[in-house]
């Protein structure tokens, strides 16, 4: 919300800075956003004090050599006055009028050497007032225009203010910062301060944090015209969406231009002014926070006389018909939800409720008589119907957070006056107040012990009761409780914590002291799980892959990249969470797959990287027939391909990333972890056949590790150096893995004895895994044993087609002795004879 | 024979001075001391010598052995300290030229933001318990007190799914009845991190995904004093010992009082510039009194128990702290920027 500040102080003294009123504001919760200020000290253009000062206007003559051209006299203070020169249409009028002194028309006047926008350029460009023959008439000042001056964009015409009983009381020589300067404040209004949401609500936050008393406006209302009586009923449906209704007719008003010190302040509050009619229903809104419509009184009228031509208009509010539409005075059409409130007559509907007015009855140019209404509505209903159908008006803004019905009648009061005081009309006699049940006020008991073990307080009852007073708030002191009755407006004060706030807020957040905490430390039980998740994260850093964090919502259509086209598997199966009001189709659904989020990231940054090694650790989300919630599990997802190492100036080639890198790399993972993961060959539609394997913690997958199919890294657009280069992918259930993560294991004591060398080569048919000779030579060798390393593998001609040799460093070691060769060679006989047995395996020699 | 003995002394230094190597200088040393070396040639043509002459000569040449022995190790030293010079000296390399690189990884920046945040409150006894992304209506907001039909639900644009009742979670505080209804009755002193939610349009400043850390302690002794207390020692031990903090009033639904609080900007000191938009104030979290609806949704009579709760944004830390101006680049995930921290 725009609050200028010229306009606060019609109810509130403001005698210090703009910053320090934004420090005082903002640390009460009604943060100002921003400060715009206009003509004073610190504006984008500041008026000089002394060359730019309001003038009283005295004459308009023709200028003797152009037909544009005006002479217009003026009074600018101490007895000064000015002819100045100037062109602006709306002087016109005036001319051969003598003197118009009486008239008390104001203009801004600019002396030569101000510095002003330059009216007749785009933009904002300054220029320095000289003076200079006008065709033959020398000038040296100027009256401006809004745009001249930075106000706004106009410039048509100069500004013309006139002085009346209304309008503020210029005098001539006033310096123009005192008169129109000003500092507007965008105040964010957040929804517990939908008091605050007009300038009287803003004015009262600021009286009471200063300590001041609120000068509120004249709501009180002169009817001079016929009775209202007879000519209009009201009635309401449901006074529970609808608890009050205030109606004013208001006769033989003239719809002109409002004054301009209301259309300055609308549009320094950023509302467009339109006409007299409209802008007082606006300024009494953002005066003092009640919405209020105005209807064509003789269009009601008009239909009454088809309902009833001898009787009074009857204006209902109800719910809609079944189907029911209206369209809204910007002339959109709406179908009607079942909850949204209207005002009605027994020919149809004329507004949305508490939203927006109806097209049909609006005021039109040739309206003068006025039907006001001034109501209050529930606010979660209208909250619910401006969301349902996209309505956003101020009147829904404030509506919606909530205005106390009390505020009708003095809105309606308010409106209805300045109606008469500024358009001449008539208001009838009596009000139309339609308000069957009346809210109690709100009275809350506060225990001052509960008031100080919540705040960290040590304050008194009457202290307590006196920062409450200051808000209006009544407040009774007793022994060990505070009585607190809330005034009308605080419809956000529900139990004792509200006033606590309150109390605080007065007190200044800033004066509240800052403790530590001294309450019993609950049971210290860490989080085993993040725990562990970390330290797989640092043991893949420490083997040199970075980290991602990625969306978690994708696509079906992204996921489905994973499968090669057209594969029998089909897409997943699974259920997905969907989102039934995406942003986009490329995040509609939470993933199913970790892998399929990280290889999107490698792809992307394939296009700028030769060395790609990535994980991530994150849940998927996996739908549930059974459960409400899907079952998030965690998983770990890691991608390699590229360059091993990040070439220097020295190095050569290191090679490229195969399936032992990144097997290595979840070897290294395991050993950490002291897990004893086996490794088996696996198809998976993903994955390249035959280079793929699945991750065993005992009989369990847990995994599955190998080459991307290159179908799938296709489809991933992963850009690669060769079409040969391998993209190395492993997706593993972290769940499974850290539940079997031991938090003890044994040590291996280090013996004193040496340990014994030994090498051995052997023979296999090709398909033997190596893994299996591995385990065959550690089941076979005994506690002895200590190590197997294969340090080469060959095929080829020496050993014959079909054929694999593979060679193992073999380390035997005892822990309490030294080895001997019979000892040795007994064990290595045992394994050679194991290995020929259970995998016919020849020693080569 | 002593004539001859001087004179063979005399060419032995006089060589000793030539040399120029430590390999000529063993060459000098075998055929001056060596076994055939001609001092001990010299040595073996004692028994020529009278009686009389023996023992002069003798010590004669003993006092030369020594001497040429002494002379060698003087030239020795003096050679290897020439050709160590030497070695050095050729082999200069230039220091200017860049290091191997290593093939390092690294932990996302918001990973170790979070770390940061982890470490802080866990030394004042804040555990880290996390709850699901994918969460009921109920948690998120009913049973944080957000009515249905609220206006502050307003602030929150969610992501529903299929089911009414399910949303994406909007907040960490939808952790923060779970973790009351776990723990009750015992004090919670527990942070939530996690993957937040919310249907904006992704601009520099906002993302449909966010990170955020919820605080929450509940027990018979918290007082609002100590939230202040508790979150101005948070601000100063990842911002610096230095800064001020400033508690200003606000409005969540889930607690009252509220309060956002803002640290003294730490890039200008306070002084005011670009990033704090001059006001020397950067907002950091915004914090409160646990609502007594929200205890008793948890399990907690707020006759008893009060409590504060509080939540932040990594990426907002993150990008005041590196100065990283677009939010989106956290989940872009491009390399270029993840190895920058």
């Amino acid at each position: 919300m725009l609050v200028p500040l010229s306009w606060l102080k019609d109810f509130v003294t403001i005698d210090k800075p703009v910053e320090q009123v934004d420090r005082l504001l903002t640390n009460a919760g009604l943060e100002v956003k921003t400060i715009e200020k206009i003509g004073i000290p610190g504006a984008a253009l500041e008026w000089d004090r002394e060359l730019v000062l309001l003038a009283h206007l005295l004459k308009v003559e023709q200028h003797p050599n152009a037909d544009r051209l005006v002479l217009a006299t003026v009074d600018y203070g101490n007895g000064r006055s000015k002819t100045v020169v100037t062109g602006a249409p709306n002087l016109f009028d005036y001319i051969g009028q003598g003197d118009i002194s009486s008239l008390q028309i104001f203009s801004p006047l600019a002396l030569e050497g101000s510095v002003l926008y330059d009216g007749h350029k785009d933009g904002r460009s300054t220029t320095k007032l000289k003076g200079r023959e006008l065709r033959g008439i020398y000038n040296d000042a100027m009256l401006c225009s809004e745009k001249e001056l930075g106000i706004s964009e106009e410039h048509e015409g100069i500004i013309l203010i006139q002085k009346d009983a209304n309008s503020p009381d210029y005098q001539a020589g006033t310096p123009l910062q005192d008169a129109l300067g000003d500092a507007v404040l965008e105040i964010d209004i957040i929804p517990n301060i939908a008091r605050c949401a007009s300038m009287v609500g803003v004015a009262r936050e600021y009286a009471a944090l200063t300590k001041q008393p609120i000068r509120y406006p004249d709501y009180s209302v002169k009817m001079e015209g016929p009775d209202v009586d007879g000519r209009i009923t009201l009635t309401t449906e449901n006074p529970e969406l609808n608890p009050r209704f205030v109606g004013y007719l208001i006769e033989g008003v003239q719809q002109t231009a409002s004054p301009y010190w209301m259309q300055h302040r609308l549009r320094l509050a950023g509302q467009r002014p339109i006409n007299v009619v409209v802008d007082i229903s606006n300024y009494v809104m953002l005066e003092m926070g009640q919405p209020n419509h105005t209807f064509d009184y003789d269009f009601l009228r008009r239909r009454a006389d088809k309902y009833n031509p001898d009787g009074p208009i009857q204006i209902n509010t109800r719910l809609p018909h079944d189907g029911e539409t209206l369209t809204t005075l910007d002339g959109i059409s709406h179908k009607l939800e079942p909850y949204s409130i209207l005002v009605t007559d027994p020919l149809g509907n004329l507004s949305l409720g508490g939203v927006m007015g109806g097209a049909d009855s609006e005021i039109k140019p040739e309206t003068e008589n006025v039907f006001l209404e001034a109501a209050a509505w529930n606010f979660i209903n209208i909250r619910r119907t401006s969301t349902k159908l996209g309505i956003h008006t101020d009147a829904a803004f404030r509506f919606s957070r909530g205005v106390h019905p009390s505020q009708a009648l003095l809105g309606a009061n308010r409106a209805a006056d300045l109606l008469r005081k500024l358009a001449g009309g008539t208001v009838a006699n009596s009000v139309l107040d339609y308000y069957p049940n009346p809210p109690e006020p709100v009275t809350v008991t506060l225990k001052l012990d509960y008031a100080r073990r919540l705040s960290g307080l040590d304050l008194s009852g009457a202290e307590m009761a006196e920062l409450l007073k200051r808000l209006e708030f009544e407040a009774e002191v007793h022994d060990d409780h505070l009585v607190v009755t809330a005034p009308d407006h605080r419809m956000d004060i529900e139990g004792p914590h509200d006033l606590v706030e309150e109390i605080c807020r007065m007190y200044g957040y800033d004066n509240i002291p800052s403790t530590v905490l001294s309450d019993v430390l609950p049971p210290q039980r860490g989080n085993p799980k993040l725990e562990q998740e970390e330290r797989i994260k640092d043991t893949l850093v420490q083997a040199g892959l970075q980290e991602l964090i990625t969306f978690r919502l994708t696509s079906k259509a992204q996921e489905a990249k994973l499968m090669p086209k057209n594969h029998a598997a089909g897409p997943d199966g699974r259920p997905y969470v969907t989102l039934t009001n995406p942003l986009s189709a490329e995040r509609a659904e939470m993933r199913h797959s970790l892998l399929a989020s990280v290889v999107e990231i490698v792809a992307d940054n394939s296009r700028y990287q030769d060395r790609l090694a990535m994980f991530e650790v994150g849940p998927i989300f996996i739908a549930d027939e059974d459960e409400i919630l899907p079952t998030e599990q965690t998983r770990l997802s890691l991608v390699m391909s590229g360059q091993r190492t990040v070439l220097g100036w020295q190095n050569g080639e290191s090679g490229t990333y195969d399936f032992f890198d990144l097997k290595g790399v979840l070897q290294a993972l395991f050993t950490e972890l002291h897990l004893d993961i086996s490794y088996e060959p696996v198809e998976h539609p993903s994955y390249r056949p035959g280079r793929t394997a699945r991750l065993l913690l005992g009989e369990t997958q847990v995994g599955v590790m190998g080459e991307l199919h290159p179908l799938v890294v296709e489809q991933f657009d992963v850009q690669l150096e060769d079409d040969d280069q391998p993209v190395l992918a492993a997706d593993i259930d972290l769940e499974a893995l850290i539940a079997h993560i031991p938090s003890h294991y044994p040590y291996d004591p280090i013996s004193p004895y040496p340990a014994v060398h030994e090498d051995i080569a052997v023979v296999v048919d090709k398909g033997v895994a190596s893994q299996e000779v591995e385990e065959a030579i550690r089941k076979s060798g005994g506690f002895l044993l200590k190590d197997v390393e294969l340090f080469d593998l060959y095929e080829g001609s020496q050993i014959g087609a079909g054929k694999k040799s593979l060679a193992y460093h073999l380390t035997f070691q005892a822990p309490d002795k030294t080895l001997t060769d019979k000892v040795v060679q007994k064990s290595r006989n045992k394994i050679i004879g194991q290995l020929k047995h259970r995998l016919n395996a020849q020693l080569r020699e | 024979m002593l004539d001859q003995l001087e004179s063979l002394y005399e060419a032995s230094l006089a060589k000793l001075e030539e040399v120029d190597s430590t390999a000529v200088l063993e060459t000098w040393y075998r055929d001056t001391l060596g076994r055939k070396g001609s001092i001990y040639l010299m040595t073996r043509q004692v028994g020529q010598l009278s009686a009389d002459e023996r023992p002069i000569f003798g010590k004669r040449i003993n006092v030369v052995k020594n001497e040429l022995e002494a002379a060698y190790e003087a030239r020795l030293a003096e050679l290897k300290a020439t050709e160590l010079a030497d070695k050095i000296a050729s082999s200069a390399i230039d220091v200017t030229l860049p290091g191997r690189p290593l093939t390092s990884g690294g932990l996302h920046v918001i990973t170790q933001t979070l770390r940061d945040i982890y470490r802080i409150f866990g030394d004042m006894g804040f555990q880290i318990y996390r709850s699901p992304d994918v969460e009921t209506d109920a948690y998120n907001f009913e049973l944080l007190n957000f009515p249905p039909h609220h206006p502050a639900r307003e602030m929150q644009d969610s992501f529903y799914t299929e089911n009414p009742d399910v949303i994406l979670r909007t907040h960490t505080s939808a952790g923060q009845i779970r973790a009351m209804r776990e723990y009750y009755p015992e004090p919670v002193r527990v942070i939530l991190p996690g993957m937040c939610y919310r249907n904006e349009q992704i601009t520099t400043r906002s993302s449909i995904q966010f990170t955020q850390v919820e605080g929450l302690a509940v027990g018979t002794n918290i007082t609002f004093a100590d939230l202040k207390g508790t979150l101005t020692e948070f601000a100063r031990r990842l911002f610096g010992a230095n800064r001020e903090t400033r508690f200003r009033a606000s409005y969540f639904p889930f607690t009252e009082p509220s309060a956002e609080m803002d640290v003294t900007c730490f890039l200008c000191d306070g002084k005011g510039c670009q990033v704090c938009k001059q006001t020397g104030w950067l907002e950091i979290l915004g914090s409160g009194m646990v609502h007594p609806n929200v205890l008793r949704n948890g399990g907690y009579d707020p006759e008893v128990y009060t409590g504060f709760a509080f939540g932040m944004g990594p990426e907002r830390i993150a990008m005041l702290r590196y100065g990283i101006d677009d939010i989106r680049q956290f989940w872009n995930n491009d390399l270029r920027f993840l190895k920058q921290f």
